[in-house]
């Protein structure tokens, strides 16, 4: 599946929202597990879809620090909403897998290798990605993709195919455009949507990313765009852009972050955080594991799996003598500093895409733009006050 | 400086999460807390080359999975020996090994002490309890190339006289003409005559150039982190100090995130560090 990038100039196609349903179908047809946008307990999720009309149509959602509420609208756009609680990470990098068995006999035991070789991974179809997490994907590409490639990683992102969807809702707890991930999607997808609903017409602007994109679309009907749907696509995108509120100054954060080591603010941020680990499980980027050792009753059989870990647990840090980071302070650090500065160390680039699910998700409100924004702060304070100190001793 | 750690290509595995199966060949109790297995490959091949410092990850069936440095001879293919404290759940279980059981390794990893690189210089290596086991290797490939070294200093530290590791092994050692060995204990039982005090208090009395010296520390990190205080204090160049972390790790190759030191991976970037990369994590705590 050659991921050749096509030009931007390239004519954008224009599908009728009465004809989406054919983008399905093409995807299916071709053999990809179909996963796509749903409601489910009150929260837009991802999971196995078949249907447009399995798609959130109509819903909206608001979301704040801590806050997500999601209702229904007379509306019938596919991707009216922000971004749930999912990432799709959860196909990439499961949140349980079972990576070995082993069974006993006579006095010792044999290992195998778990099914999930490169042969049997199912093509798979993500529907509606949006900026960020392709983004956020690429991020994960350098993470499991590095040194040590992850067998199952490697194996279902080179059968992946991506319909993105380009923002034009986004939430307040976004920060994309700060961190030039959105809300265009601008590479890494198949094909590209933009969603325009007008009082009379319901379409979706295509543009073919790749090869494969070509392909599927094929089956779909559709003809090329007219100036003036693409540039009613892209008035929605850029005015997507300009209500984007919240921010993150990035700028030398991967030095001020490990020097703020000692900074009394993180005992502020600790006073309020409940060291859940809401925020690692619904970061798109968030790669930490555990594993798991079990055997069964009969004890002639152990297993190993891998399951999601977060660096907000004592256990995490769990050596001989004790956890080295005891102190919710110190677990907080660890988190921010990495997303924001050992991750570009470890990895070349940032770990954070700005998708702002850490703030919605929050349950005592935690605002990472919010704690940045104040350790940049009280640093400009401090400095400030060494200048003027010097100055002083000048005079 | 010296040239830097290095990562074998050996480590490279085909299926790196996979143990491959290991037969107890002989288990013995060092102390009272900590024992040593020696392993040979259940399908009869020769273990993987390892260096100084790497570490293999064991598991024993059904419990759980851990680090342990490789603290035999680099010479020796036809056995793996690992030492350990029975402190956690799955070292309990492993202490309870007869020969002839089997457990799982995936290894050799990580990066090892400059050993090579510190020819022609003295070298002089602390160890703080436990932190003799992945030191020991270093110990046999100096001692089997000992031309290649001006003075060589072992300084081990450990709780009490009962705690002392290898002690066989030391008391040989000590006997050479070419090796000067000090033992210290923190706590005085029993018959012992010998050096009371930590590790530290040997340093500075102990034979070597500091302005030619290399060397090797691994014990606890408050150990390391004033041994290495007095390392320079003495004289030694940063650049010429080696230190080994210990972590949380559940996967060894930098996947699950948990031996994070600061921008490190212990388990890809260590455990063997060249001082100066990590003097500025070592003041702090909780990293």
């Amino acid at each position: 599946m050659t991921k050749r990038t096509r030009q931007d100039s390239e004519t954008p196609n224009i599908i009728e929202s009465r004809d989406f349903q054919a983008l399905f179908d093409s995807l299916a047809k071709q053999g990809y597990r179909l996963v796509g946008p749903m409601v489910r307990e009150g929260v837009v999720i991802v999971d196995d879809i078949a249907q447009v009309s399995e798609l959130p149509i109509g819903y909206v959602d608001e979301q704040e620090k801590g806050t997500y509420r999601l209702t229904h609208s007379s509306g019938s756009a596919f991707f009216g909403y922000g971004l749930g609680p999912h990432s799709w990470k959860k196909y990439l990098f499961p949140p349980r897998m079972r990576l070995w068995q082993a069974q006993r006999h006579n006095g010792s035991f044999a290992i195998a290798a778990d099914d999930s070789t490169a042969q049997e991974v199912q093509p798979l179809a993500l529907i509606g990605v949006r900026a960020c997490e392709l983004a956020a994907l690429a991020i994960q590409d350098r993470v499991f993709m590095g040194d040590y490639p992850d067998p199952h990683y490697k194996a279902q992102r080179e059968r992946l195919f991506i319909v993105a969807v380009n923002c034009i809702h986004p939430e307040s707890t976004c920060f994309c455009t700060s961190m030039n991930t959105g809300p265009r999607a601008t590479g890494g997808f198949d094909l590209a949507l933009t969603e325009v609903l007008e009082a009379d017409r319901h379409y979706l602007l295509t543009q073919v990313g790749s090869d494969a994109g070509a392909k599927v679309l094929e089956a779909v009907p559709h003809r090329p765009a007219t100036r003036e749907e693409k540039a009613a696509a892209d008035t929605l995108i850029s005015h997507a852009a300009e209500h984007i509120e919240r921010s993150m100054n990035t700028r030398g954060l991967k030095e001020l972050l490990p020097a703020s080591s000692e900074s009394p603010h993180w005992d502020a941020i600790a006073a309020r955080c409940l060291a859940c680990g809401n925020c690692t499980l619904v970061c798109p980027t968030c790669f930490c594991a555990t594993v798991e050792d079990t055997t069964d009753l009969s004890g002639e059989n152990a297993e190993r799996w891998r399951l999601w870990d977060s660096c907000f647990t004592t256990e995490f840090s769990y050596v001989i003598g004790g956890s080295v980071r005891a102190s919710v302070k110190s677990r907080y650090r660890q988190w921010l500093t990495h997303k924001l500065s050992t991750w570009v160390d470890q990895f070349g680039t940032l770990g954070c895409v700005g998708c702002g699910r850490c703030i919605t998700w929050c349950p005592v409100e935690i605002d990472i733009t919010e704690e940045v924004r104040a350790i940049q702060a009280q640093h400009a304070t401090i400095s400030d006050g060494a200048g003027r100190k010097k100055k002083d001793a000048h005079a | 400086m010296l040239t830097p750690v290095a990562q074998p290509p050996a480590t490279r595995l085909h299926d790196p999460m996979l143990p491959s199966l290991h037969r107890v060949e002989h288990a013995r109790w060092d102390t009272d807390d900590t024992f040593s297995l020696e392993l040979a490959r259940v399908d009869g091949a020769t273990i993987p080359p390892f260096e100084p410092g790497q570490f293999n990850m064991l598991y024993v069936y059904g419990v759980g999975e851990i680090p342990i440095s490789i603290s035999g001879d680099p010479a020796r293919r036809d056995m793996l020996v690992h030492t350990t404290r029975a402190v956690g759940t799955v070292t309990r279980a492993m202490s309870t090994l007869k020969v002839g059981d089997t457990l799982g390794v995936r290894g050799p990893f990580g990066t090892t002490w400059p050993v090579d690189a510190a020819r022609g210089r003295d070298v002089v290596i602390v160890a703080g309890g436990i932190g003799l086991a992945p030191l020991r290797p270093a110990m046999y490939r100096i001692l089997a190339h000992r031309e290649h070294y001006n003075r060589v200093v072992l300084l081990y530290g450990a709780r009490t006289p009962g705690d002392v590791l290898y002690r066989k092994e030391l008391e040989q050692w000590r006997a050479h003409f070419d090796l000067d060995v000090f033992v210290t204990v923190d706590r005085a039982t029993g018959s012992w005559r010998g050096s009371v005090g930590l590790v530290t208090s040997l340093i500075g009395r102990a034979p070597f150039d500091p302005l030619n010296t290399a060397a090797m520390v691994c014990g606890p990190e408050v150990m390391m982190r004033f041994t290495t205080a007095e390392l320079e204090k003495r004289g030694v160049k940063g650049d010429l100090i080696y230190v080994s972390m210990e972590r949380n790790m559940k996967c060894a190759i930098g996947l699950c995130g948990h031996c994070q030191y600061g921008p490190f991976f212990i388990c890809k970037d260590g455990p063997v560090f060249p001082y100066r990369r990590v003097q500025h994590l070592l003041s702090k705590w909780e990293i």
